[in-house]
C-alpha cells in the first residue's frame, strides 16, 4: 500500500547539479550556524538582548535556525525536483 | 494505570516485531527492510531513532536545569540534519548496500577500510547505546518501582527480542510508530502547559502542596556561622563560598545553605541524603514512603511580583514571562562531602537565578569564561553539527528506501518532525522547573514527572512512550553494530563463507552479545546526564566517520589507506581526549581539576586531526590506494 518496490540504484544525471546545489545551501546554513556560535562566544550579552514580544536574541536565533532548516531543506527538495523532472523530460539534456 | 498503559506498549511492539519478523527472512530484508519502505514513514522513522534517551529526557531534564544551555542541544542536534540532507543522503544511498562501511568501501574494497569503518561502527554505537541505557535504567526506576540495574536488564532482553525477531523491519514500525506518538503527545503535554500558565507557587495542579523553604538571617564571628533562630551542630566550609551548616529546626535536623551578599548572611533550608551505617536519611529523618526528597523549582518572581498567577498563556507570552529581566528562577544544585560522623551527605540547595540570565546561554558552557571553557563551548557545537550525518545508525537507515530521490525527501520530513519536536523541548523543560516537578537528584526525569503533574494517565502515556524511545533507538543501535560485526567484519572482511540464512544469523547472534554489552555499560555509568553521553558519542562520530564520507565524497585524491588511517585517528583522538576529560574524571571518582584534558568535548581537536591524517595520508598513499569505482553522480 505505501510502499514501492526497491529499485536498483541507476545512473543519476541530474547528480552534479544536485551536489553543487547541496554545497552551496549547506554553506549558507553553516554560515548562520556559526554567526549564532561566533556571537555566544565573542559577545555573549548580546544574546540577552530582547529582540521580539519579549524574546530575546538567543530564543529568536535558536528558532530561527530550526525554521531555517526546514525551509532551507523544502527548497531545496523543489529545485532537486525540478532539475530530475527536467532531465527526466530530456535525456540527453545536461545538468 | 502507569504500569497497564507500560505494558501494552511493550506488547504491542514485541508483537508488531513478531509480526514482522516472517517477512525478514534475508539479509536485505534483515539489514535494510529489504529497502521498500515509504520515504514518509522511513522520515518519521528517522525522527524515532533521532529523538532518544538524550533528546527527551536529557535536553528536558537539562533545560530545566541551566536553562537556555540545555537548548543549545536541541539546536545542534537539529543543525546536524541539514550536514545529512545536503551533504550525505543521496551519495550515501547510492554507494552503499546494508552498512556505512558498504558506503565507504564502494570505491576501493580495500580490508583497512572494512576492518576500521566496522570498528568505528561498533565504537560509536555503543558510545551512544549507553545513555539510552542509562535513561532506561532512570525511566523503569519510578515507574515500575524497581531498581536501576533491573530497568537496564529488562530493555536490554526486550531490545534483543525486538532486533533478533526482525532486524531492521521491526525496529523501522518500532521508530515510526515511538516517534509519531512522541510528537504528539510531547504537543498535547505543551499544550497543557500553557493552559496551566504559571505560578510563584506551584502545586501541581492542588495535587502536590507547595513547599515553602525557611530562610533565616545568621551572623559570622571568628569564621563561625550562628543564628538565634537555628541550633547549629556542625559547620562544613565544601569550596570558597560554598558553605553548609547542620542544624536543628523544629526539632529536626537537616542541612542549611549559607548564602552571603555584600553585608548579610542568610541560611536557607535545603534538602540531604546522608548515607548512614543504618542506612539512607533524608531530610534529617530515615527514608520512607512519606519521607523521600521533595520535588523542586518554581519561579520566586514573575515580572517582579511575587505572589501571582498567570492563568493560561501564549507560547510567545510563557517564554516572555520567563526571559523577563524582573522574573527569578529558583534552580537546584547540589554538594557531596563527609560529615563529622564520617557519613557521605549530598546536599541539594536552591539558587536563584534572574529570568535573563535563565535564558541565554552561560550557566553549563561558559561562554564569558576562560578561553577554553569558550573553546569547549565550541568544540561541542561543532560535534553536534558535524556529529548527525556520521552516526551509523542514521546512515543506515538510507538503505531502508527505494531510491536516493527518497532518501532525500525521508529526511526532509525528518528535519521538519524533529525541528518541531526541538521547539516543544524548550516549552517541557522550562515547564518542568516552573511546575515544581524537579526530581534534585535527576534532571533525566523532567519531561515524565511534568506529565505527572496533569494527572497519572498523561504521565503513564508518556512514560510508555519515553520507554519506547529508548527500546527503538537502541534496536537501531544494536541493528547497526550487529551489521558492523556479521556483515562488515565475518562476512567481508575474514570472508567467512555464509549463506543468506546464515548472514541472518549471525547478525542475530551478534546483537545477542552487544545488547548483553549494553546492558553492563548501561549499570555501569548511572547517574551521568544523557544528553551529555550523546553529546560525547557524536564528537566520536564526527572524528572517525565524517571526514571518511565527507572527502570520499569531494576529493578525488582520497585513498583506501588515507580513509583507513583517519578513522583510528578519530576513533583513538576522541576517546582519548574523552577518558581524560573532566567530566571522566569526576565519573572516576578522581578531582576533575586535575584532568589532563582540560575541556570536556573533543571535537575540536579531534575532527580537524581526523581530517589532516586523511589528506596526508592519501597523499603519501597516491600509487597504492587508487579507486576502482568514480563517485557515483
Amino acid at each position: 500500500m505505501l510502499h514501492e518496490p526497491a529499485k536498483p540504484v541507476k545512473k543519476d544525471p541530474a547528480g552534479p547539479y544536485k551536489q553543487r546545489l547541496g554545497i552551496w545551501m549547506f554553506l549558507l546554513y553553516a554560515l548562520f550556524y556559526a554567526g549564532f556560535v561566533a556571537i555566544n562566544l565573542l559577545n555573549p550579552e548580546v544574546m540577552g538582548t530582547i529582540v521580539f514580544a519579549g524574546l530575546n536574541l538567543a530564543t529568536v536565533y535558536g528558532f530561527a535556525l530550526i525554521i531555517a532548516a526546514l525551509i532551507e531543506a523544502l527548497i531545496y527538495n523543489a529545485m532537486c525536483h525540478k532539475k530530475e523532472t527536467e532531465l527526466e523530460e530530456k535525456p540527453e539534456g545536461k545538468a | 494505570m502507569a504500569i497497564i498503559v507500560f505494558i501494552a506498549f511493550v506488547v504491542l511492539v514485541v508483537g508488531l516485531s513478531f509480526y514482522l519478523g516472517r517477512k525478514a527472512k534475508s539479509s536485505s530484508g534483515y539489514y535494510a527492510a529489504g529497502g521498500r519502505i515509504h520515504w514518509g514513514v522511513n522520515g518519521i522513522a528517522f525522527a524515532g531513532d533521532y529523538l532518544s534517551a538524550a533528546s527527551f529526557l536529557g535536553i528536558c531534564g537539562l533545560i530545566a536545569t541551566v536553562g537556555y544551555d540545555g537548548f543549545l542541544y536541541s539546536i545542534g542536534y537539529l543543525a546536524g540534519w541539514v550536514v545529512a540532507l545536503f551533504v550525505v543522503a543521496e551519495p550515501l544511498k547510492k554507494l552503499g548496500k546494508y552498512t556505512f562501511t558498504d558506503a565507504v568501501d564502494a570505491n576501493y574494497n580495500s580490508r583497512g577500510i572494512k576492518l576500521t569503518a566496522a570498528i568505528s561502527t561498533l565504537i560509536v554505537s555503543l558510545c551512544y547505546l549507553i545513555p539510552q541505557m542509562v535513561g532506561a535504567g532512570v525511566l523503569v526506576e519510578p515507574l515500575l518501582g524497581i531498581p536501576h540495574a533491573w530497568g537496564v536488564i529488562m530493555v536490554g532482553v526486550i531490545v534483543i527480542t525486538i532486533v533478533a525477531t526482525a532486524g531492521m523491519a521491526s525496529t523501522t514500525y518500532v521508530q515510526f510508530l515511538k516517534g509519531g506518538l512522541l510528537i504528539i503527545f510531547s504537543t498535547i503535554l505543551v499544550w497543557t502547559v500553557m493552559n496551566r500558565g504559571l505560578s510563584t507557587q506551584p502545586d501541581q495542579g492542588g495535587k502536590v502542596p507547595f513547599y515553602q523553604y525557611a530562610q533565616v538571617p545568621a551572623s559570622i564571628t571568628d569564621g563561625k556561622i550562628q543564628s538565634d533562630e537555628l541550633e547549629i551542630l556542625e559547620q562544613v566550609e565544601v569550596s570558597s563560598g560554598l558553605t553548609f551548616v547542620l542544624a536543628n529546626y523544629q526539632g529536626q535536623e537537616n542541612w542549611w545553605h549559607a548564602i552571603e551578599t555584600d553585608d548579610t548572611l542568610m541560611l536557607q533550608e535545603s534538602q540531604s541524603v546522608a548515607i548512614k551505617p543504618e542506612g539512607k536519611w533524608i531530610n534529617g529523618a530515615p527514608e520512607s514512603e512519606t519521607n523521600k526528597l521533595r520535588q523542586v523549582g518554581n519561579l520566586e518572581q514573575i515580572r517582579g511580583e511575587k505572589q501571582v498567577e498567570t492563568g493560561s498563556l501564549s507560547m510567545v507570552n510563557f517564554l516572555a514571562s520567563i526571559t523577563d529581566k524582573n522574573t527569578t528562577v529558583r534552580t537546584w544544585k547540589n554538594s557531596s562531602f563527609n560529615d563529622a560522623a564520617g557519613d557521605k551527605v549530598t546536599v541539594y540547595y536552591s539558587s536563584d537565578v534572574p529570568g535573563d540570565r535563565y535564558m541565554r546561554p552561560g550557566l553549563k558552557f561558559k561562554v564569558e569564561g576562560t578561553l577554553l571553557e569558550r573553546l569547549d563551548f565550541f568544540s561541542l557545537m561543532l560535534a553536534l553539527f558535524l556529529g548527525t550525518a556520521a552516526l551509523p545508525h542514521i546512515l543506515i537507515r538510507y538503505y531502508t528506501v527505494p531510491s536516493p530521490a527518497s532518501a532525500r525527501k525521508s529526511t526532509i520530513v525528518a528535519i521538519g518532525a524533529i525541528g518541531f519536536f526541538y521547539i516543544l523541548t524548550l516549552f517541557m523543560g522550562l515547564g518542568a522547573i516552573a511546575n515544581g516537578v524537579m526530581n534534585p537528584a535527576d534532571s533525566n526525569m523532567a519531561a515524565p514527572l511534568l506529565a505527572r503533574s496533569f494527572g497519572e494517565l498523561l504521565f503513564a502515556i508518556i512514560s510508555a512512550i519515553a520507554f519506547a524511545t529508548v527500546l527503538g533507538t537502541v534496536s537501531g543501535l544494536i541493528v547497526a553494530a550487529s551489521g558492523a560485526v556479521a556483515h562488515d567484519l565475518f562476512d567481508r572482511y575474514l570472508q567467512i563463507k555464509m549463506d543468506d540464512r546464515q548472514k541472518v544469523t549471525a547478525g542475530k547472534i551478534s546483537a545477542f552479545v552487544i545488547g548483553g554489552i549494553a546492558i553492563i555499560l548501561g549499570i555501569l555509568f548511572k547517574g551521568m546526564n544523557v544528553s551529555f553521553l550523546v553529546g560525547l558519542a557524536f564528537a566520536v562520530a564526527a572524528s572517525a566517520n565524517l571526514p571518511a564520507i565527507v572527502m570520499l565524497l569531494f576529493w578525488k585524491k582520497t585513498t583506501a589507506r588515507g580513509i583507513a588511517a583517519s578513522i583510528i585517528v578519530g576513533i583513538v583522538v576522541s576517546l582519548g581526549l574523552i577518558a581524560f576529560s573532566p567530566e571522566l574524571y569526576s565519573l572516576y571518582g578522581l578531582n576533575p581539576l586535575e584532568a589532563p584534558v582540560p575541556i570536556s568535548n573533543p571535537g575540536l581537536i579531534s575532527i580537524p586531526l581526523s581530517f589532516i591524517t586523511l589528506v596526508v595520508v592519501s597523499l603519501l598513499t597516491q600509487k597504492k590506494g587508487t579507486r576502482v569505482l568514480s563517485t557515483p553522480n
